[in-house]
């Protein structure tokens, strides 16, 4: 054996390979509970292009054919139904994994200096993802499925000027058709994963550079023993993908479970109206996107010629206040002109604009949490109070918003999804002050 | 200073003007080579084909009664108003956000109140798509208390997707996520009863 990995490793460095990534790869010893994520994102992305490719063998992407054709999966291919459940659950249960992560990312400062580059790699797998599963989505041919394509595609009808033309080239017809679906499903099941794979590759080279944070948010790296491995490292093979091994069970018990009890999730995993054909004459009456994309869709409703008359003041109140806030000139001035701009944009542009713009913002301000964040430390157990209640507030509002998605309008319930809107980006918005307020716990020399 | 580093500074200084040169000349290539990519992505020459008019005979259509017509792969409401759905057109004005379509698409013989030619107002022709996101909005013709659309709703449409509101001429409410009336296509009359969808060229002669 030796001597053949010796013959290897002259043409191919395996050894090093596996030494530098796992074998010696040194880990963080205090990961907990929120550490599981990552590696099961990466398994719900195996199973999601294994169960895709024997999907593909039996599902024809043509307009007259898609629909019967996943019936046919369902009812006639043997152990047909089983591979579209795994991919229909595994789609929810990626975004499940993916939020918790991200989530995890936000409680422990790990997009944080020197990982800037692992959170804004993150970011665009999470575009990435949204597009996967919105593509994927209208290949059933349900009538949600082409009502959701829709509507999205019709959010970049408001760019001015160029909103038209390209919205008639993303559906490559003139309402959302056979040549829309035809090309989604190129871009589903090779486009999109080929760079959702690229990006997950450079994710882990950029992580495994700086190494993994740890629910302490302090640097491993800077207390080495004479081999120079960190004291408070330990390998990733065997310790972590034996502890991973114990996180992938639960999720499979989690997973498998709605995969054979729940599959359509009450409606919510499996909407009610995909089960009818498309038909282009007849929008659902409670036309809905699935779960995952509700928070950001509440956001889009919450637009409205009111809603722009507040945000108008709120953005001119914010814009005084900022000369009262304790901070550097040039962060006042970047504050102000930040605020300026957005108050004349209220004004120029239409209810309509803005929320497909606010729709935007709330993913674009994902990417910016490193350089918002102007806490002394990286951890939410060492942070002050302010912190703590921001992230709380955030999580509520941001459960709400795809509670709220979830439900058709009515005069109330948009009310509450303004207010949920407003706290979701005065999270980031007001990050750089609120974290620098009140008093940080002292932060541990090692691991706790 | 000698001249042998004065002759290798302008051998750099020619090859990096050479490496740029050659580098546009690279990217005006890639450019013209993605072209027919991007291009490839647009209507194709039959979906282009694919728009011809429909003709519609409204006659079994009774005052208040509502059918939706495919037209370009588009819902098209034939709308038949009865007197009190057009007195209501009038009541709502106030809480429009374009009374008077000035903003918005339609011929110009259906750029009135009623959004229909002079000569049959009562009957709506519209494209049902909402100026939001382009769902088709549900039709609420009933008068009086609605879920939707108010307690002293004259009716109109809903659209169910971002809870836009129209009147029953398809002209849109104040404070709703769309910011437009919806489309009125062009069409004319073939004989009292027959609608054609997607021309009227017989208008302008």
């Amino acid at each position: 054996m030796s001597n053949f990995m010796e013959w290897v490793d002259r043409r191919f460095p395996a050894t090093k390979v596996w030494n530098e990534h796992l074998a010696e790869y040194w880990t963080p010893k205090n990961f907990n509970f929120w550490y599981y994520f990552g590696s099961l994102a990466m398994l719900v992305l195996v199973i999601q292009i294994v169960t895709g490719i024997f999907l593909t063998m039996h599902y024809k992407p043509d307009a007259s054919l898609a629909f019967a054709s996943v019936e046919y999966i369902m009812r006639d291919v043997p152990w047909g139904w089983l591979m579209r459940y795994l991919h229909s659950t595994g789609a929810s249960a990626f975004f499940v994994v993916v939020y918790l992560h991200m989530f995890r990312g936000l409680i422990y400062g790990s997009a944080r200096e020197p990982r800037e580059l692992v959170w804004l790699i993150g970011c665009v797998i999470f575009v990435a993802l949204m597009a996967e599963a919105f593509m994927g989505y209208l290949l059933p041919w349900g009538n949600m499925s082409y009502w959701g394509a829709q509507v999205i595609i019709s959010l970049f009808d408001v760019i001015p000027y160029l909103g038209p033309v390209l919205t008639e080239w993303i559906r490559g017809d003139f309402v959302v058709s056979d040549a829309t679906l035809n090309r989604f499903f190129a871009f589903h099941v090779i486009a999109l994963p080929l760079v959702l794979c690229a990006l997950v590759f450079l994710h882990i080279v950029a992580l495994h550079k700086v190494g993994s944070n740890n629910p302490d948010g302090i640097e491993i790296k800077e207390n080495k023993d004479e081999n120079g491995k960190p004291v408070d490292g330990i390998a990733f093979h065997p310790y972590y993908t034996v502890k991973d091994l114990v996180g992938v069970v639960v999720f499979f018990m989690v997973y498998l479970g709605v995969v054979f009890f729940w599959p359509e999730g009450s409606g919510v995993l499996l909407e009610k109206d995909n089960f009818a054909p498309a038909n282009s004459l007849q929008t659902p009456p409670d036309i809905v996107p699935l779960w995952y994309f509700t928070p950001f869709y509440s956001i889009l409703r919450a637009s409205t010629s009111d809603f722009l008359i507040i945000l108008t003041v709120l953005t001119g109140i914010a814009a005084v206040a900022t000369f009262f806030i304790d901070t550097k000139r040039s962060n006042k001035i970047t504050a102000f002109i930040c605020y300026a701009v957005l108050a004349i944009g209220l004004f120029t542009f239409d209810a309509k604009f803005w929320g497909v713009v606010m729709m935007g913002s709330a993913i674009v301000v994902l990417f910016l949490l490193p350089w918002l964040d102007k806490s002394p430390v990286k951890s939410i157990r060492y942070r002050s109070m302010p912190f703590k209640i921001a992230v709380g507030i955030f999580v509520i509002a941001f459960i709400s918003l795809g509670y709220l998605g979830m439900h058709p309008v009515s005069a109330l319930s948009t009310i509450q999804a303004q207010l949920c809107t407003v706290l979701y980006f005065s999270f980031f918005a007001l990050m750089p002050f609120y974290t620098t307020w009140g008093k940080t716990k002292p932060v541990p020399e090692r691991l706790t | 200073m000698s001249s042998n580093e004065d002759s290798t500074n302008k051998k750099r200084s020619r090859r990096r003007f050479i490496t740029g040169l050659s580098s546009a000349a690279w990217a005006v290539g890639a450019g013209f080579a993605v072209t027919p990519f991007v291009l490839s992505m647009n209507p194709s020459a039959r979906a282009k084909n694919a728009g011809a008019p429909v003709e519609f005979d409204f006659s079994k259509l009774q005052p208040g009664q509502m059918v939706k017509v495919e037209w370009r792969g588009q819902p098209v409401v034939v709308l038949r108003r009865t007197p009190e759905m057009m007195s209501g057109l009038s009541d709502v004005t106030d809480l429009l956000a374009d009374p008077d379509s000035a903003g918005s698409v339609q011929p110009e013989y259906a750029q009135n109140a009623a959004r229909a030619d002079a000569d049959n107002n009562d009957v709506l022709v519209m494209l049902s798509v909402c100026t939001h996101l382009g769902c088709s909005p549900v039709e609420k013709l009933a008068v009086g208390p609605d879920p939707e659309m108010g307690e002293d709703s004259k009716g109109g449409f809903f659209c169910p997707c971002h809870g836009s509101k129209f009147d029953l001429a398809g002209r849109v409410y104040k404070n709703v996520p769309a910011n437009k009336n919806m489309d009125i296509p062009p069409y004319q009359y073939l004989s009292e009863n027959v609608i054609l969808i997607g021309e009227d060229s017989a208008r302008a002669s």
